[in-house]
């Protein structure tokens, strides 16, 4: 990324420390299999929105090319990030808004304390924000004692729990009504004690408890969808309308984005907008788009602040089959087409970003070394790829990590040992013909009627714990073939 | 299934040969990340088919290894010869049902299969290759056949070739509503167009004595009246190359 002469030079970067490895994703996938209310309520949920995606995206005839329109667009403003980002800065500071840079999640997060704490707030109301569940800046502002209420009841849900996200756009998509029925009653004081089940009831009780909070807020803080470079425009695509809230009333707004998330003029919104609902909610259009561009005197919060945060995204883009990641704009169609996720759920993936999108983002985000089983959670069926509205190749960039974690975690593990053996006697005839005999000798003692049934050793046993697998043939095709010659 | 394939092209006077060098076109290679060893077997591929007219394979996965991911890996290995003899090679390999329907203008290949059948779209028959109904197409010329809808076709079976063992709960999960789809449709047969997919859902089959077995499509497209073709009665694949 550029930078323009006038802005006070900066510390060098102090090194950073260790990033702890994520969780490895079968053994957390094996705990979540096993959740029967889990695998419930994921199964409807996301067999629910797949339906309606699917009808939602067939009444656009060209929606093909509106999802070329949006890889293309956003291919662009990847080339020209630093273009674009400085055109952006220009525009937002022009509109009485300051843009501020954060290199990483602890940058981002020091910025946004230190304006809550110059305003003298203990605190603040955030409309969903995955930016900031990226950078985890709920619990950085609670040890500057700054309290930060969730406003997206789903958002409102986990926070209650206690839980992180399990989808991107449906954050409570592992918990069913019941159970937020018995949450809001443990947690909240509206609650009448005869509250019921109903979606309707439920939502009440959580806008009794957010209102008192929205007037009395001094500082809101928002999530970005978009951001207009030629304008310093800001938009917010939602249903509830609670980042409507979290935008307009108190007094100072901050919103914190990454730098991908720039499309260059107003008239390129008409694609996303377009694009993003239906692949989303499946709805024609959202129920509130707020879109903002610097402060306007008696309308609007007084103070806006934009954090800009690169925090891994610059390696991302530096990655020239991954940089397509980037290009998200965060609807979630590949997670709920997704039959990995459709039955593991998103905390499996131990990462803020879930699902296929979450595999490919999250290890460039930061560093394969540190998310190594994300790309490999995966059966490579393709149906995020078909999803994708800006056409992100997932299994191509999931492959192009696999390449990556294999070159990290070096050529003396067993797997690397047994592919390198496998390639040498796939790459010679004669070898291949005489493992073909050593596996028949093999496996005697264990194939009956040309199945193996018996448990095999290793990791082979992943295979026949639930599956028999079939014995090489008592005579090969090629046997067959050679003999008939 | 590899003889399933022989008698049907020589039924409809296709001259089979089978050059005995090749192997195994790459893909677990590629798809677990061994790229390199991937690359060496490309290599191997190109050479071994250069002379052949038409290559065919019954798998769609591994033709859309050699048509989709070759040209990436021979560009990567930065090799003119190889680059261009990828790009010469890939728009004659077909997979099986594209030789048929595309290429010799056939559905009806004089099959006779008596049984109930449901086909399974392979995610990379139906995603990469867009096989779309060439399958269905060959299934409704076979005589005898009672062919029934599969309740939630497109979904991935949970092989995903090496994901079958790393994340072999998630894959049994996979199967496992896969197979209970398979039972639903009452189908005595279920078919598909590749043997990876079609060993695991026989495999469960198997394991769970289901009285259901899988076969390829080009095993019922062999089977006729005087010979059928299938195999055992437990599974219809496994025979490797």
């Amino acid at each position: 990324m550029s930078h323009d002469g006038e802005r006070p030079p900066r510390s060098p970067r102090p090194p950073r420390p260790p990033r702890p490895p994520l969780a490895p994703f079968p053994p957390a996938a094996r705990l979540a299999l096993a959740d029967t209310q889990l695998r419930a309520n994921l199964r409807h949920a996301t067999h629910t929105i797949r339906e309606k995606r699917d009808a939602a995206v067939a009444e656009v005839a060209d929606w093909q090319e509106l999802r070329e329109a949006g890889r293309a667009i956003k291919e662009r403003v990847l080339r020209h990030l630093d273009t674009y980002l400085l055109e952006l800065e220009a525009a937002v500071t022009g509109a009485g808004g300051t843009v501020h840079w954060a290199r990483d999640g602890d940058e981002c997060n020091r910025i946004v304390a230190d304006l809550v704490r110059a305003h003298g707030a203990d605190e603040v109301v955030k409309a969903k924000s995955l930016t900031t569940e990226e950078t985890g800046l709920n619990a950085a502002l609670a040890r500057h004692d700054i309290r930060a209420l969730e406003t997206d009841l789903a958002e409102l849900i986990i926070q209650l729990a206690g839980e992180t996200p399990s989808h991107i756009l449906v954050p409570a998509i592992h918990k069913n009504r019941a159970e937020v029925r018995e949450l809001f009653l443990r947690s909240l004081p509206q609650a009448p004690a005869d509250l019921s089940d109903d979606p309707r009831a439920l939502a009440e009780v959580a806008r009794l408890h957010l209102r008192e909070r929205f007037l009395e807020a001094g500082i809101g803080i928002s999530g970005a969808n978009f951001a207009v470079a030629e304008t310093g425009t800001v938009a917010v695509v939602e249903s509830e309308g609670n980042a409507r809230m979290c935008t307009t009333l108190p007094d100072v707004l901050i919103t914190v984005m990454g730098i991908e998330k720039l499309i260059p003029t107003w008239e390129d919104l008409e694609v996303y907008l377009q694009l993003l609902p239906r692949s989303a909610t499946a709805e024609r259009m959202n129920p509130y788009t707020s879109l903002w561009t610097g402060v306007h005197p008696g309308d609007g919060p007084r103070e806006f602040h934009l954090v800009l945060i690169d925090n891994g995204r610059t390696s991302v883009l530096a990655d020239d089959v991954g940089r397509q990641a980037l290009r998200c704009i965060r609807c979630s169609a590949c997670l709920n087409v997704c039959p990995v996720y459709e039955r593991t759920g998103g905390h499996a993936y131990g990462s803020t970003y879930p699902g296929p999108i979450g595999a490919i983002l999250t290890p460039m985000l930061v560093g394969v070394r540190n998310a190594p089983t994300l790309p490999y959670a995966s059966s490579l069926c393709g149906a995020c790829y078909e999803a994708c509205p800006v056409k992100i190749n997932i299994p191509e960039v999931l492959v192009h990590l696999r390449q990556q974690v294999v070159s990290a975690e070096g050529p003396r593990t067993s797997e690397a040992l047994a592919m390198r053996l496998l390639a040498v006697v796939f790459g010679h005839r004669r070898l291949y013909e005489r493992a073909q005999r050593i596996g028949r000798l093999l496996q005697a003692p264990l194939a009956r009627r040309g199945m193996i049934r018996a448990r095999l050793p290793g990791p082979l046993a992943g295979w026949t714990d639930a599956r028999d697998l079939p014995a090489v043939a008592s005579r090969s095709f090629r046997e067959w073939w050679g003999r008939r010659a | 299934m590899g003889r399933a394939v022989v008698e049907v092209l020589e039924r409809l006077r296709v001259t089979v040969d089978f050059p005995a060098e090749q192997t195994c076109c790459g893909q677990m290679h590629f798809n677990t990340g061994y790229g390199p060893e991937a690359g060496r077997l490309a290599r191997r591929f190109v050479e071994t088919f250069a002379t052949s007219e038409l290559v065919v394979s019954p798998s769609a996965s591994c033709v859309a290894m050699v048509r989709g991911h070759y040209p990436r890996l021979a560009a990567l290995s930065g090799d003119q010869g190889l680059i261009d003899a990828v790009a010469e090679l890939t728009p004659r390999v077909f997979e099986l049902t594209e030789l048929l329907v595309d290429r010799l203008g056939r559905t009806d290949v004089g099959a006779y299969f008596p049984h109930r059948v449901t086909y399974h779209p392979t995610c990379h028959g139906l995603r990469m290759l867009g096989l779309g109904e060439r399958p269905l197409a060959l299934l409704r010329a076979v005589r005898g056949i009672d062919l029934v809808e599969l309740p939630g076709a497109a979904e991935c079976c949970g092989f995903g070739g090496t994901f079958a063992v790393k994340n072999a709960d998630t894959s049994v999960a996979m199967l496992t509503d896969k197979v209970r789809a398979i039972l639903d449709s009452g189908a005595e047969v279920c078919t598909a167009t590749d043997s990876s997919c079609l060993m695991q859902i026989g495999g469960a089959l198997a394991r769970q004595r289901a009285g259901v077995r899988a076969m390829h499509l080009a095993e019922i497209l062999a089977s006729s009246e005087h010979h059928a073709a299938g195999g055992s009665p437990s599974v219809g694949t496994g025979a490797l190359p």
